[in-house]
């Protein structure tokens, strides 16, 4: 199909679709005159049901832990398919390059820009840390940690040094961290059919609200999905940095 | 509905626009980021950090990483197939 | 003006199917494709938002005070981190696809068309 019968196409089925979606969202309640019923229940009793205080975390981790284990899964089969397509082709080598790949073209960067990105290193993986065990009293967890500890290493090879990226994340490390906080997710919920009865059921101790062992298990599945998520990116970029800058040749 | 909140609806339904006509795909991803700013603004005065707190981290680093390095990998394509046939022709 | 965030969640959700329609390069079109997800945030949250609610975290608010619903920001929580190993995923799979034909523009793609 020519691009300008595509378009005209489009014009004709999106304006149909725009359309359509106007008048279904018409039908809903009007914005902020909120009828739901599950969110009123979990802002009432959420707290002194699980004794975190971040309800979003307790929902995510908790209350519907199962939807996570899920959504956990998707995360993981996705970077697996990400191994699998940026794999080595036949034909195709891993130049060592050594110069271009331990001093790429950032690397004609300021020494002071250099120097900020590696120190921003460690500054970046505390607060990732904090966040991903704070998730249950204020707004945190393990996805959003996990995202910023993986930003982590990146640092690195902002201050222009991809090789020692690959130091500080080496591949078995984080492809390690990825399955482990991947598995032990799972565990988790299988320790509560083992000790509580029920997969996911919460059986330790759920202490004060606002401290920080407070929460029974949230903090435990916040540290695992933290693990894993930045397991994932982290295996993601590695796959994207290796291609873009070590792995040439191959058949045309 | 508060002042912030439309302002930020309206940033956003722009940013949406800017991002779908920006020219080519390197400039595309820098808008991508801003537009990912203005959804964590949004998030923020809708009253909800968490989201805000995993939008910026992934609109302004996960994706642009992944997108850049997937262009850059593409240009270094482009680059070798040139040069193959450059050494065909002489 | 209370329908204004939906209306917002429409306009985003055609303006990147236009963007996916009208792209000719795949990168375009995987960019695109996350400014179609992103209309479903706000469609989520729409439908959450209580007038004049607090964020759902009582770590220094009653919890008798007014709050939004916290069910639908997980669901947005969640569906961002993802996305973004999605759409690297669909990445891989343009980086490979320009490997194979030697172009980026979906029309090019011939082994797909037969």
């Amino acid at each position: 199909m020519s691009r300008r019968a595509r378009l005209a196409l489009f014009a004709l089925a999106g304006g149909g679709l725009a359309a359509v979606l106007v008048i279904g969202f018409t039908g809903l309640p009007d914005f902020g005159a909120y009828h739901g019923v599950y969110g009123r229940i979990i802002d009432g009793i959420g707290v002194t049901l699980r004794h975190g205080t971040d309800l979003i975390t307790l929902l995510n981790f908790d209350v519907r832990a199962f939807d996570t284990l899920g959504e956990e899964f998707i995360l993981f089969a996705s970077v697996l398919g990400i191994v699998l397509i940026l794999r080595q082709l036949r034909g195709e080598r891993q130049e060592p390059h050594k110069e271009e790949a331990e001093e790429h073209s950032f690397a004609r960067a300021s020494a002071a820009l250099r120097t900020l990105a590696l120190g921003l290193v460690p500054a970046i993986v505390a607060i990732g840390v904090y966040i991903v065990v704070h998730g249950q009293i204020t707004p945190g967890g393990g996805f959003q940690g996990g995202v910023i500890l993986a930003a982590a290493p990146l640092g690195a090879f902002l201050a222009g040094r991809y090789l020692s990226m690959k130091a500080i994340a080496p591949h078995l490390l984080i492809e390690w961290g990825d399955a482990i906080g991947a598995a032990g997710y799972a565990l988790l919920g299988l320790s509560g059919l083992v000790f509580a009865g029920i997969f996911l059921r919460n059986y330790i101790p759920l202490g004060t609200p606002g401290h920080l062992l407070s929460g029974g298990q949230l903090d435990v599945a916040s540290v695992f999905v933290g693990l894993e998520v930045s397991g994932a990116f982290l295996v993601a970029w590695t796959q994207f940095l290796d291609q873009a800058m070590l792995v040439r040749g191959g058949q045309q | 509905m508060t002042v912030l909140q439309v302002a930020a609806l309206a940033a956003v339904a722009l940013g949406g626009a800017a991002v779908v006509v920006s020219p080519d795909p390197l400039r595309q991803v820098i808008v991508l980021g801003i537009y990912g700013l203005s959804l964590t603004v949004l998030f923020f005065v809708f009253q909800n950090p968490d989201v805000a707190l995993s939008e910026i981290v992934v609109s302004t680093v996960g994706l642009p990483v992944m997108v850049l390095l997937a262009l850059r990998k593409v240009r270094e394509q482009e680059r070798q197939r040139e040069e193959q046939k450059q050494r065909e022709r002489g | 003006m209370s329908f204004l965030p939906f209306a917002v969640a429409a306009w985003l959700f055609v303006i990147g199917l236009y963007g996916i329609v009208s792209s000719n390069n795949l990168v375009r079109t995987i960019i695109s494709l996350t400014v179609v997800q992103s209309s479903t945030y706000l469609v989520l949250l729409g439908v959450g938002y209580v007038s004049g609610g607090k964020g759902a975290i009582f770590a220094d608010i009653t919890q008798v005070s007014k709050a939004v619903d916290p069910v639908v920001q997980v669901l947005v929580l969640t569906d961002i981190v993802i996305e973004a190993t999605v759409t690297g995923l669909l990445l891989a799979l343009a980086v490979q696809a320009h490997k194979r034909f030697g172009s980026l523009d979906p029309h090019d793609l011939r082994a797909l068309r037969d």
